[in-house]
């Protein structure tokens, strides 16, 4: 592996090698809390966190954890971080961490931060991988912001609960779009949203399992 | 019986695991190319999710919940907050036993699960599932109800998902949404047809 810089750790998770948009890991909670921007922001700073520690911690003692129950370890550090921010939120966010309900104990099981654990933190010193957790903290933050400003503004009019275009039912202009509060949306707009990154990074584009031969359609791509 | 019946089918098509709580997408989307191998991965799923979530149940009454270690002569010890960590650790656990027990007296079916099972420790709908048990307190017997019919749940999701992805793979798809991009949108319109499931009342 070439040596990475700091900084090429710290954004690369964003676009280029974006945690939900290319490595098809952590979706789960992405679709679920993502109806409005309040339970979007603190989902995405919760797995930050958790992804930066996990990280940091299991990078220091990468070299005494015997390889035959690296998996457990990792589990137990992950799941300890992730019981100090689920009180975190119990004590200080009670009603943001209802409406989370089970998906902050489910940041245990979010392949993101095993994934990370697993690829990176094991095999680099604790500065570097402490920074690799933030970038992809970053990147799946990224990911829930847009899906959450996207749903929150067109599905209900408003953003953290702010009227930003005033519906018709406030005696408004804006006819919300109920369809984005539903649950299906999000995966539309994940959809939509990967095919506007790999349009744009056309790198990312995956080949076809199956060509249709050239006289069968009338342009090729 | 009624109501486990009733409970039954609002966990397999109500609050279906994949399409209306998103749960397991990872592998949901990973291990849904072939039908055959979306059958056997959804099989391990309702097989460890039938055994961890009534174990975790046992777990959380007698152990952790509030006041539950009054049979230690500890009334008003709450262990609750450690829930999390003894979830995981019981899933990961017994997962390792069932791999082993399989491997010993059934080599055909550890054979044909083999492959899936370490993958199923990190598979959220098995935590989940543990999750929404504590969550709306379900006794013993609903819990077994509810971790079948929450396993079941997924699997026919994912299996209906590779049939559809199976066909697809003939059709001209535009280049950026190739793969992940097109399979989102699918996912879509079926968790749109498996909402016209909220209203049937039984």
């Amino acid at each position: 592996m070439a040596k990475l810089t700091a900084r090429e750790v710290l954004l690369n998770p964003v676009f280029q090698n974006n945690p939900i948009g290319l490595q098809i890991l952590g979706i789960c909670s992405a679709l679920a809390v993502t109806s409005n921007l309040k339970t979007a922001m603190v989902m995405a700073l919760g797995l930050t966190l958790v992804t930066a520690f996990s990280n940091l911690s299991i990078s220091a003692i990468r070299n005494q954890i015997p390889s035959s129950i690296r998996m457990i370890v990792q589990m137990v550090i992950i799941a300890s971080l992730v019981i100090v921010v689920d009180q975190m939120l119990k004590a200080f966010a009670f009603s943001v961490s209802k409406q989370l309900s089970v998906f902050v104990g489910l940041i245990i099981t979010n392949c993101i931060v095993m994934g990370r654990a697993e690829a990176f933190a094991m095999a680099n010193p604790p500065k570097l991988s402490f920074y690799d957790g933030i970038g992809n903290g970053l990147g799946y933050s990224a990911m829930l912001l847009t899906l959450g400003v996207i749903r929150e503004l067109f599905g209900a009019g408003k953003l953290l609960g702010f009227s930003i275009l005033p519906t018709v039912n406030e005696g408004g202009w804006y006819v919300p779009n109920g369809l984005l509060l539903l649950p299906p949306s999000a995966f539309f707009l994940i959809g939509l949203i990967i095919w506007g990154l790999r349009s744009w990074k056309v790198e990312q584009k995956e080949a076809p399992t199956f060509r249709i031969t050239a006289h069968a359609r009338a342009e090729s791509y | 019986m009624e109501h486990y019946i009733s409970l039954f089918f609002r966990s397999v098509f109500v609050e279906n695991m994949a399409l209306a709580f998103f749960l397991g997408m990872c592998s949901f989307i990973a291990i849904s190319k072939k039908i055959e191998t979306a059958i056997g991965l959804g099989v391990a799923v309702v097989v460890v999710q039938a055994i961890t979530v009534p174990a975790n149940n046992l777990l959380y009454r007698y152990l952790l919940k509030d006041g539950a270690l009054a049979w230690a002569g500890l009334p008003d010890v709450d262990m609750s907050f450690l829930g999390l960590l003894s979830y995981i650790g019981v899933i990961a656990a017994i997962v390792q036993i069932l791999e082993m027990t399989l491997d010993k007296y059934v080599p055909s079916l550890y054979n044909a699960l083999g492959v899936f099972l370490p993958l199923i420790t990190v598979n959220c709908v098995i935590l989940a599932g543990s999750l929404f048990m504590v969550e709306r307190d379900y006794t013993f017997a609903e819990s077994g109800v509810y971790g079948v019919g929450s396993g079941i749940s997924w699997a026919l999701a994912i299996t209906a998902l590779a049939g559809i992805r199976e066909k697809l793979k003939y059709s001209d798809v535009p280049g950026g949404l190739q793969g992940l991009g097109i399979t989102f949108i699918t996912i879509g319109l079926m968790a749109l047809g498996f909402m016209s499931f909220s209203g049937v009342q039984i």
